[in-house]
């Protein structure tokens, strides 16, 4: 089982890096569905045998990571008629390296720190990385719905972690868990829709009028 | 049984309340809110008479520190649900039935926090208090709270992820200990056994985590802004009590590091917070313009004494404490007089408003009173609060500390001195004509302002026993 939780990672990384590539905002919410499913399946490939609880996590994982949260993104764009898209404070290629660095960083890192009981070696800077290439994608875009991905990669990354520590999280905290982050992902949507129809914009630098 | 009562009454009301039909702010609705607020608030008052209470496996605990929070946030709630009363009678938030939902969801979600033992469950209690705050925040549906709810979802949503980051960090750290998973009391017993690499780390993102919903400096830049465009009911709630919460989650991991004697780790970088949070705010509250956004970086002052009296240790531990129960007090105060004035005025701008004193006579004098208490002028519970603080900065030997928290303090008092006095007194407009205070917009800040007042000349016993119990729990001690 071990090739395919490494497989299932190196895909998870990759999605990350299309996230940083692409300009067209559908790609990106494809690609962060994509690593929904794919995050629903690790905890299937990285366990010795399937429990309900592993099932159940696995299950919901997908239903919001890879179903409902992308449906309702894609839903938000197609409202606000949003064509080109992605508008990056820093452009492609340079986000792109960035994201190279954070990989490397996110070894570095990982190599470094006391090893706690991992099944799988590539968890930790997988999860790493991706943690730190959603705070790329949150900075350094400029569309509010692009943000919303950033986000959600930063949650995605923050439960690769988790999985390395399954057994002292219960069941029920996971669902809550799952739970906020839908919470979360919807109402900053319901947010991003109405930016849109104020400010006929998905422009988050358009939001600059309260200051000191 | 009375905690999962605590925690589920409020959580049921939500529902109800956001679910049943007819969109509009009913009458109902608001008796719903203040009834819940009242029986919250008497189960509240009943935990202080019981033995400690556990529950779903001792997830849930009423400890001292956790019924001092959960004391303060149900006082404060229920004060600010008789406001509403006042409040909705003549103003209509376009939430509409959203507005009463989520003040009751954002009860149910600090009861969580207040009574969590298990820090993964604190963390989804603080982290829906966001979204149970956030339609309350976009109440008006205009551009300005639009910019307002915005950068107050992004902040603070990426705070909380980087906290939970810090929480399974946490559970890294206490791979091998015995005891059950990130509860507290097994966390802080085998504190020497945790990896101390990782609970390092763990510190460092739970506080930057929580200490984005305190509002520290450098992350308090959505403060100013949701505090100065949400409804002042609204920063009342979320000055005194969700920033409280947030409070208790960092008291939290500083106790597992302190018991597990990190100090020397832990102290430096909570006085950097502190000071930092206290300079901020001293640099912003000059020239301020606008009395919300003061009340905003005032809290930001306040939550910087907060963590300075956490690193301080000895009775600032204690000192810190009661600064919490005044500060969430306070700001309740203030907050909702700020309102008054909105109500009255339309507009909580320095600019917009002169003479307060005269046009709204009881409004305008509890916000000159406010002004003393909250710059912790004698004979006000912060004077007494920020004076233990201050002693135990001299009595660690921490001279410089000490000097520079009465600069900054000083200096805060001016600024906020220069805004309230010149919208309190001074000449009102020659048209403007004093207004009739509604007795529902005036009973909770007259109740609020006298328990500020009660606790700079008298600690209750009860009340004190607890102080003491949690000071020492959090690895301090009584003066």
């Amino acid at each position: 089982m071990r090739t395919t939780a490494e497989l299932l990672l190196l895909l998870v990384v990759l999605t990350d890096l299309a996230v940083l590539g692409t300009s067209r905002l559908r790609t990106c919410i494809r690609a962060v569905a994509a690593q929904g499913l794919l995050l629903g399946l690790l905890p299937l490939a990285l366990a010795s045998q399937v429990t309900v609880h592993i099932a159940g996590l696995a299950a919901g994982t997908v239903l919001v990571k890879a179903v409902v949260l992308p449906w309702f993104l894609l839903w938000a764009i197609r409202e606000a008629a949003v064509r080109r898209e992605v508008e990056p404070v820093v452009g492609f290629i340079a986000s792109l390296l960035l994201g190279a660095l954070a990989l490397a960083l996110a070894f570095a890192i990982a190599g470094r720190l006391p090893a706690s009981d991992v099944r799988e070696p590539l968890l930790i800077p997988a999860a790493l990385a991706t943690v730190m290439m959603g705070l790329i994608v949150l900075t350094t875009r400029r569309k509010a719905l692009t943000q919303v991905v950033g986000y959600l990669m930063l949650e995605n990354g923050i439960y690769l972690f988790g999985l390395t520590q399954t057994e002292s999280v219960p069941f029920l905290l996971e669902v809550g868990v799952l739970l906020d982050i839908f919470a979360g992902v919807f109402i900053m949507g319901i947010v991003v829709f109405h930016i849109n129809r104020e400010f006929d914009s998905l422009d988050s630098a358009r939001l600059s009028e309260l200051k000191d | 049984m009375w905690l999962l009562a605590l925690c589920l009454l409020p959580a049921a009301a939500a529902v109800v309340t956001g679910a049943a039909p007819s969109p509009r702010v009913t009458r109902w609705r608001v008796g719903a809110l203040v009834g819940t607020a009242g029986v919250h608030l008497a189960l509240t008052a009943m935990l202080w008479r019981l033995p400690p209470q556990h529950a779903l496996n001792g997830w849930l605990g009423d400890d001292a520190l956790g019924t001092i929070v959960l004391t303060l946030t149900s006082v404060l709630f229920f004060a600010t649900a008789v406001y509403t009363v006042g409040y909705l009678a003549r103003a209509t938030p376009r939430g509409g039935r959203v507005f009463v939902s989520g003040m009751l969801g954002f009860l149910a979600a600090t009861t969580v926090v207040a009574l969590s033992q298990h820090l993964a469950m604190l963390w989804v209690g603080l982290e829906a208090t966001t979204f149970a705050v956030a339609p309350l925040i976009f109440h008006r549906h205009d551009r300005r709270s639009l910019e307002a709810v915005w950068k107050y979802l992004v902040l603070s949503s990426v705070g909380i992820a980087l906290a939970l980051l810090g929480i399974f960090f946490l559970a890294s750290a206490q791979h091998g200990v015995p005891g059950d998973p990130l509860i507290l009391g097994d966390l802080t017993a085998h504190a020497r056994e945790l990896q101390p690499a990782w609970l390092r780390a763990a510190f460092v993102f739970l506080l930057v985590g929580f200490g984005t919903k305190m509002g520290l400096a450098p992350m308090h830049t959505w403060k100013p802004d949701t505090y100065g465009e949400a409804p002042a009911l609204v920063g009342a709630l979320m000055a005194g009590a969700l920033t409280s919460c947030a409070f208790l989650g960092v008291a939290r991991i500083t106790q597992v590091t302190t018991a597990a004697g990190l100090t020397a780790f832990v102290q430096p970088v909570l006085f950097a917070f502190g000071l930092l949070s206290l300079a901020t705010a001293a640099a912003f509250v000059i020239g301020q313009g606008d009395l919300k956004r003061l009340l905003a970086y005032s809290s930001v002052e306040h939550m910087g004494l907060l963590v300075l009296g956490l690193g301080l240790g000895g009775v600032g531990t204690y000192g810190a404490v009661l600064h919490l129960v005044n500060n969430g007090l306070v700001k309740g105060w203030l907050f909702l007089v700020a309102g008054n004035v909105v109500l009255a005025t339309g507009t909580s701008s320095a600019a917009g408003n002169r003479g307060l004193v005269r046009t709204l006579p009881v409004s305008g004098v509890l916000l000159v009173a406010g002004l003393f208490a909250v710059t912790g002028s004698p004979p006000f519970g912060l004077f007494l609060s920020e004076f233990t603080i201050l002693r135990a900065a001299v009595d660690g030997g921490h001279l410089a500390i000490a000097v520079a928290m009465l600069v900054l303090l000083a200096i805060i008092f001016i600024g906020m001195a220069v805004l309230v006095m010149n919208v309190a007194l001074g000449e009102p407009a020659p048209d403007v004509r004093p207004v009739r205070e509604s007795a529902w917009l005036l009973v909770g800040p007259l109740a609020l302002a006298g328990l500020v007042l009660l606790l700079g000349v008298y600690l209750p016993g009860p009340l004190q026993a607890t102080l003491a119990h949690a000071a020492v729990a959090l690895g301090g001690r009584v003066p």
